[in-house]
Parts: structure tokens; C-alpha cells; sequence
């Protein structure tokens, strides 16, 4: 699988299959392609040769309905998270399940849960352009697993987050790999991959040079 | 067909969370309903012109058709005798109904508008008119004619078919004038809707970039545009058209001797049909909106 941008290819020649229940980080230089790649990873982008499949199915062959469809399975973090900014920030994390026609009692007490765990359990009635950074990273991270998706794609989930929130959510995405889920996680920090390695089997993917590269256990 | 009654059924049945997902925008709403509210309110009046061109060119062909005048035109003296003669005649024409002398209080009537009250109408030559009823088979004008100028040479008769026939054409072509006004009122609201539509998903790229990445299906994103720009077509339309139906209401009530202009309105189960405006502006909004959101939604990713 390749892409490219206007004829300069950003990534060329990657194989990969993410197994279920797998857990991977994804690192790279600044502008390698981390992002391209997830977004590649949850049908954004259209790879510009070779073959993308999510769950089985050619990314080419899925229509606007079953892109929606797949983006129930796969929660997503942005690097830079996205809110319906009229709305609070608690029925933003609720979205995911009122677009999908599923919004009943458990999810509500799910939701304050989760909130509590994400640290936000007393920002619910705050509106996102309230929010600090880090707020809205962990509110992102929230809206994302909410669903309890198959698969979590996260971009730099702690890039604003102190160290000690940073675990939080690391301990959050790794009980959710515990559930069986499939996380990736892009990140420069190599901390948290170190963190994370003490308590999952993680495997760490490098981009360099256009390639994707397994990196060492030698972290 | 189905599809679109299923969106039809959820505008208004609704669905309070798929509604907040678009923020609220005071001001294109109010545009929204006011261009809706101005369009029924012109559609009223466009309305009630058709109806009363079409009931006057029913009128006109009705009376008209079964009713000719007969003029006697004699001196004093000979007047009585020629009316009596051409009564006669006329009695005795196929096709006749009745034919009936009009008194001299009824002349005076008809002459009231250009000569005033009070005119002292037997110091004056005028002619003696005849009403004729016909049977819906109708008499032979040509035949008639040349009995009358055998038996009352004074007698000119008017069958109104040249007076007929261009009024009706008139009426006629102010009836379509009417019709082609209410069209383009509703391809004009049509275009006004869509284009606030465009505005609105344009201003909302954000929420629909959200939305997609959250899992929403195009159609729940539509639906949430759909739904608040029929009802306010729905509401705007419903306004306008009250205050078309006021207006036509406090117009001048229809008289025998105003003529056409005080007959604008509408008159039995002609009030029914102004109702259906606010109705049919709902759903050119909800088609306008819908088209405008599916181009909308298949340009994103």
C-alpha cells in the first residue's frame, strides 16, 4: 500500500495487518506520515495504490454509508480535536451514541464514569471552547471509546496532558486492550511507550524514510 | 418514493438530539421564514386573482350566453306599438325563453352611472330595450334579424357575442397569468431555500466534519438540516398566509356595480385552497433542503 500527495509519495511499499487485541505504538519524525498513516488506517484517506481493507472490506468498494458504519468500530483521536462547539462537553462525548441511534440508560452511567476516569467529571455542562488543551485531548480520547469500538486510532493522545493524566489515559486505552480492543497509538513520547511496555505487549511501529518499519525491543 | 415518506415522517416527528447537533442561527432562520412568509402571502393574492378571473370568465360566458338584447329605436308615438310587435315576435321565435320589456325605473338604472340621478328619462328618446332569455339550443340570429326588419323596422338586435368573446379570452388569459405567477413564487421560494440551505451547510462544515467522524450517516446529517428548514418554510408560509387571507378579506366586498376589481377574493370552497400553501411550501423547503445537503455531503469526505 502507498500514498502520496501531488504526485510525491508520503509512504510507499507498507504491509501490514493489525491483528485484533493487538496493541502498537506508532512513531516517527515530525511530518513522516503518522497522521496520513492512521488516517489511512480508518478510511479518511484513500491509499494511492495498493489495497486498503477495514474489517474485511476494500476501502475502495465502501460507500459514504459504510464508511459511517465503520467509523462506529473505530474510535478516533485527532491532534486536533474537533467538538460541536454549541454544545456541552458531556453531550459530546455522548455523540457517537446518539448518531448511532443508541443512547439509553447504561450509556448514561458509562458516561459519567468515564468522564471521572478522563478527569472531566466536573467539566460535563463546560462548552469546548472553554476547555484547556488537555481537556479537549481527554474529552476526545472519552468521545472515542465511548462506543467501546474495536479499534482505537489515537493521534498524540497526551501531547497536552501532564504526566500524571498521561498515564490515566495510557491505563485507560490499556484496560480497553485487556476488553480485547485494538489500540494504536501515535506518539513521540518515548516515555509513555516505555510506561506502557511494563504492562502490555506493545509493539512499536517506526516510520522513517517513507517505510514502516518494526522497530527494536531496545527502546 | 418510500424513502422519502420515512424522512417526511421523521421531519415531523423528529428526533430532539439529531436537531441540537446543528447549532441554532437566529438570523438565516428568520430570513428563511420571512422569504417563506412573503411568498405565501404573494401566492394568496396570485390565488385569488386566478379564482376571480376564472369565476368572472364563467360569469361572463354564463349570462352572456344565454341572453340577448333586442333595441327599439322609434318615435314617441310609435314606440309602444313596435315594443308590442316585437314581444310578439319574439314570443313566437324557437329558441326564445322570454323576452321581457324592461320598465322605464330599470333604464333609468342602467343609465344612472353616466347621466346621474334623477334623469328624466321618458323627455328623453330613448330607445326601448328588451331582455331575451334563450333555451339552451338558442335561436337563429340571422333568421330573427330579418323577421324583425320585416315586422319592427326599429329593432336592432345585440346577441354580445362580440363583446363575448374578448372578455372571456381577458379573463381567461388573467386566470393563466395567475397560475404561471404561482409557479414561479414556488420555484423562486424553492431557489431562496436552497440557497439559505447552502449557506447554513457551508457555515456548518465543522458540526458535519464532526459528525462524520463520530459514525453519522449523510442521511441523519441532512435530516437535521431537512427537518429545521421545512419547518421553517412550514411556519414562515403559514404567516404569510394568514396575512394574505386577512388582506383579501379586508378588501372592499364584492358589488353589482363595482365590477371585476372588488371581486378579488375567494367566495365558498375557493378559501379551502389557500390553505394548502404552508403545506406545499413545507415540502418544496424539504426538497430543496434535501438536494442542497446530499450535493453538500457527497463533496466531504
Amino acid at each position: 500500500m502507498a500514498y502520496g500527495y501531488g504526485g510525491a509519495e508520503l509512504l510507499s511499499d507498507i504491509s501490514l495487518k493489525l491483528s485484533p487485541g493487538s496493541f502498537h505504538f506508532l512513531t516517527g519524525p515530525s511530518g513522516s506520515g503518522k497522521t496520513t498513516f492512521l488516517k489511512l488506517c480508518y478510511g479518511a484517506l484513500t491509499a494511492t495504490s495498493g489495497e486498503v481493507r477495514l474489517f474485511g472490506q476494500d476501502v475502495r468498494t465502501m460507500n459514504r454509508d459504510d464508511h459511517a458504519l465503520t467509523r462506529r468500530r473505530i474510535g478516533v483521536v485527532h491532534q486536533d480535536c474537533q467538538f460541536l462547539d454549541h454544545l456541552p462537553i458531556a453531550d459530546n462525548i455522548m455523540l457517537p451514541l446518539n448518531v448511532s441511534g443508541r443512547d439509553d440508560l447504561e450509556d448514561v452511567a458509562n458516561l459519567k464514569e468515564l468522564m471521572g476516569w478522563v478527569g472531566l467529571g466536573k467539566r460535563g455542562d463546560a462548552y469546548p471552547p472553554t476547555l484547556s488543551g488537555g481537556e479537549r485531548q481527554r474529552a476526545a480520547l472519552a468521545r472515542a471509546v465511548i462506543m467501546s469500538p474495536d479499534v482505537v486510532l489515537a493521534d498524540e493522545p497526551t501531547g497536552n496532558v501532564d504526566w500524571e493524566m498521561s498515564q490515566r489515559l495510557l491505563q485507560l486505552l490499556i484496560e480497553l486492550n485487556r476488553m480485547g480492543k485494538t489500540i494504536m497509538i501515535a506518539t513521540h513520547d518515548m516515555n509513555l511507550i516505555r510506561a506502557a511496555k511494563n504492562n502490555v505487549q506493545a509493539r512499536v511501529l517506526r516510520i522513517a524514510n517513507r517505510k514502516l518499519q518494526l522497530a527494536g525491543a531496545d527502546l | 418514493m418510500s424513502k422519502v415518506v420515512d424522512h417526511l415522517k421523521g421531519v415531523f416527528s423528529g428526533d430532539a438530539q439529531a436537531d441540537r447537533v446543528v447549532p441554532p442561527s437566529g438570523f438565516t432562520a428568520r430570513l428563511t421564514s420571512f422569504a417563506a412568509a412573503t411568498m405565501a402571502f404573494l401566492t394568496v393574492f396570485a390565488l385569488a386573482l386566478s379564482m376571480a378571473s376564472g369565476r368572472l370568465a364563467m360569469k361572463w360566458g354564463d349570462e352572456l350566453t344565454h341572453s340577448s338584447t333586442l333595441r327599439i329605436s322609434a318615435p314617441a308615438g310609435q314606440m309602444a306599438d313596435q315594443t308590442a310587435a316585437a314581444l310578439r315576435l319574439l314570443e313566437t321565435t324557437p329558441g326564445v325563453a322570454t323576452a321581457r320589456a324592461l320598465t322605464s325605473d330599470e333604464q333609468r338604472a342602467l343609465l344612472e352611472p353616466w347621466f346621474g340621478p334623477d334623469l328624466p328619462i321618458d323627455a328623453l328618446p330613448v330607445p326601448q330595450l328588451i331582455e331575451i332569455q334563450e333555451t339552451d339550443e338558442g335561436y337563429d340570429a340571422a333568421g330573427l334579424r330579418l323577421r324583425l326588419q320585416a315586422e319592427v323596422p326599429g329593432a336592432v338586435l345585440d346577441d354580445h357575442t362580440r363583446w363575448r368573446k374578448p372578455l372571456q379570452q381577458a379573463a381567461g388569459r388573467l386566470r393563466m397569468l395567475g397560475w404561471v405567477s404561482i409557479l414561479l413564487i414556488g420555484a423562486t421560494t424553492a431557489t431562496m431555500i436552497t440557497l439559505a440551505a447552502n449557506a447554513a451547510l457551508a457555515a456548518n462544515a465543522q458540526v458535519i466534519s464532526v459528525l462524520r467522524l463520530v459514525g453519522a450517516r449523510d442521511d441523519y446529517i441532512a435530516q437535521a438540516f431537512v427537518r429545521r428548514f421545512t419547518l421553517r418554510a412550514l411556519a414562515g408560509a403559514a404567516i404569510g398566509t394568514a396575512a394574505g387571507l386577512i388582506a383579501v378579506m379586508i378588501l372592499p366586498a364584492a358589488q353589482e356595480k363595482g365590477g371585476f376589481l372588488t371581486g378579488l377574493g375567494f367566495q365558498g370552497m375557493g378559501w379551502f385552497w389557500p390553505l394548502l400553501i404552508p403545506p406545499l411550501a413545507a415540502i418544496v423547503a424539504f426538497f430543496a433542503t434535501r438536494a442542497a445537503a446530499r450535493r453538500a455531503l457527497s463533496e466531504l469526505t
